[in-house]
């Protein structure tokens, strides 16, 4: 570790890991709710279950964004942090409120944590992942704030590469667009048109920033490449993100209300989506084999090349699978939406979370070179697990769906199953997707192994052999 | 990448295209806020309309059924079910979803089950108006058929 303040980041990632192992426990619980309908009821209905499993996913994320910016900021500017106390009280800040309003969502009928946080002041619930009560949100938006202020502080007194700015760019864009979470008109049409300035403009637009600076960061230090190269593919890619994404964004627009050139635009524009996530796997592939050094953290490699295949398949392949307008309208609100939507989330934002924290963790605890063997080869055994039971989920939702399609959607008004029919039918397929959820969370168990798996570590072997090996901090 | 192609110009992509298809969205959206009216009917959201969103959104509908395609896939869509149970009768529907609502939750062991909210018979009414109007919006005839 460069700076000592890059340690703040530390219980940012374990806290977003904790969240993430709450976030599978409740995938499991509504994967089983698919098939024993009354499973839990009335104690934890699926509605509630899916808020806590959504609402996690992304508070985790955030945490793991925050985690990483703490982390590679500092050494990307050359600086210690503007001001590591105010990362640790924003820490407190947000992990309370996360955990508070989870407890809001297990504890209290939805309804009655409606009134008791004075919804009716300023009404933002009740939509989809933007469930929050509006005093989270406004606390969300102080936490981001005050993140913000303190990242780009640091930035501003220290050195301005492509990755920094790259990023900081991400995280504002990530703050305004979160306010569009504040308009809820009673219009439902103008409701949806804006919700999905959040929702879209997030994973489909900023985000993506993040990632690309994020895996560029650890790309440079894994692999020992030139600056110069990564930035400009770095560069590239966002670009690519931005053209096809903003006005792919008519994607979501073909059957809500607006207009019939949403269908053209959306179609042909998030058609070119999938671009930006194949140069990303181009990109990783070939920064690795041109690498100039050797690390030792071999696994965190590993990560870095995994995000950017299982967002290819996720985000792009998945995504452009029911993104023209003729598909969409028969695969539209289907289990291909659900499968869509895991193996994205997944491969896209989960995995760079995990590689930043598979790469700078072990730095954290002392190990430059990251950690033993023995501890490798346990998160690469969780690594791969993780991954393809995750493709197991996504290709089990996508036959699920294929299946609801041809059941419930492509058939006449008389002929077409009812959806609770065609749910029937497709229950033999969701047993397949929760044994992948069971064999996923058998992955994270052992992920969370790692970490205390001990052993000799790698550094030692260093010094027998050519000191052709650096932590990559220096570069 | 071909080395004549240098980081500048990828910066001049990546600042000119976004900028420029930002500009896009923007000019679009306003293109589209002139032409929904025409689209959603805003001029039928009533009191009890917009009272029936309300209480959809308080009691998280969306967390299990789907409205317009987009929500949770658990439970059937509803921007439809007007057309599905109503049959272009609104005081039969309403009539149904006074008996449907007070009828959760089904008693079909290891059957999906909606809560009982306790909604009032005014509620009822008011999130049906909600849901008669969602119906009417011009959505480009989706979805397929009356199952949703």
């Amino acid at each position: 570790m460069k700076f000592q303040s890059q340690a703040v980041a530390k219980p940012y990632f374990i806290f977003a890991l904790a969240l993430f192992a709450g976030q599978i426990i409740f995938g499991l619980v509504m994967g089983l709710q698919y098939i024993v309908g009354d499973f839990l009821f009335p104690y934890l209905p699926f509605n509630v279950a899916r808020m806590v499993h959504t609402n996690l996913l992304i508070v985790w994320l955030l945490f793991g964004f925050m985690g990483a910016s703490y982390y590679l900021v500092p050494e990307e500017c050359d600086t210690e942090l503007h001001s590591p106390l105010l990362a640790k009280i924003l820490f407190w800040v947000f992990a309370a409120a996360g955990v508070a309003t989870i407890l809001g969502y297990l504890l209290v009928p939805y309804a009655e944590l409606a009134e008791i946080t004075y919804n009716h002041l300023l009404p933002t619930m009740g939509r989809e992942f933007l469930e929050q009560p509006t005093i989270t949100k406004v606390g969300i938006v102080i936490v981001c704030l005050g993140f913000i202020y303190n990242i780009g502080m640091t930035i501003l007194k220290g050195r301005k590469t492509v990755i920094n700015m790259v990023l900081i760019t991400g995280l504002i864009g990530l703050a305004v667009f979160f306010l569009f979470s504040f308009y809820n008109p009673s219009n439902l049409v103008l409701d949806k048109f804006f919700w999905w300035f959040v929702v879209h403009l997030w994973v489909e637009g900023v985000w993506e920033l993040i990632l690309g600076a994020i895996l560029a960061f650890t790309l440079i230090k894994v692999t020992g490449v030139d600056r110069e190269v990564i930035e400009k593919w770095l560069y590239v890619i966002i670009a690519m993100a931005l053209i096809s994404g903003l006005i792919g964004m008519g994607h979501h627009y073909f059957w809500i209300g607006p207009g019939e050139y949403w269908l053209w635009l959306g179609s042909i524009f998030s058609a070119l989506e999938p671009i930006p996530f194949f140069m990303m796997v181009v990109f990783a592939f070939r920064m690795v084999r041109e690498r100039r050094h050797d690390h030792g953290n071999k696994i965190a490699t590993t990560w870095a090349l995994g995000t950017a295949v299982m967002a290819f398949l996720g985000a792009g392949v998945w995504g452009f699978i029911h993104t023209l307008a003729p598909v969409n309208y028969y695969t539209h609100g289907s289990q291909i939406t659900a499968a869509h939507g895991h193996l994205a989330f997944f491969g896209a934002y989960a995995m760079i979370v995990m590689t930043i924290i598979s790469y700078a963790m072990p730095i954290m605890r002392g190990r430059p070179q990251g950690n033993s063997a023995a501890s490798q080869k346990v998160e690469r055994f969780a690594f791969w697990t993780m991954c393809l039971s995750m493709l197991g989920i996504t290709l089990a939702l996508t036959v699920a769906g294929a299946y609801q399609v041809a059941l419930q959607r492509l058939p006449e008004d008389s002929a077409a199953l009812t959806f609770m029919m065609t749910q029937e039918k497709i229950m033999p397929i969701y047993w397949a997707r929760l044994v992948f959820g069971v064999t996923f969370f058998a992955g994270l168990v052992a992920y969370f192994v790692s970490f205390f798996v001990k052993g000799e570590n790698v550094e030692v072997k260093q010094e027998e052999s050519t000191p052709t090996v650096c932590c990559g901090s220096c570069s | 990448m071909a080395d004549n192609f240098n980081k500048g110009m990828a910066r001049n992509i990546y600042y000119g295209g976004g900028v420029f298809f930002f500009l896009l969205l923007l000019g679009l959206t306003f293109d589209t806020m002139l032409e929904l009216p025409e689209r959603d009917h805003r001029e039928n959201i009533t009191e009890a309309v917009a009272h029936g969103k309300e209480i959809w959104e308080n009691n998280n509908c969306i967390g299990c059924h789907s409205l317009m395609g987009e929500g949770a896939y658990f439970a059937p869509e509803l921007a439809n079910v007007y057309d599905r149970y109503g049959a272009g009768n609104e005081e039969a529907f309403k009539q149904f979803m006074q008996s449907w609502m007070a009828m959760q939750p089904l008693p079909t062991e290891g059957r999906r089950k909606m809560p009982q909210f306790n909604l009032s018979e005014e509620e009822v009414n008011a999130l049906t108006d909600f849901l008669i109007w969602t119906s009417r919006i011009d959505d480009n005839d989706w979805p397929p058929n009356k199952q949703g």
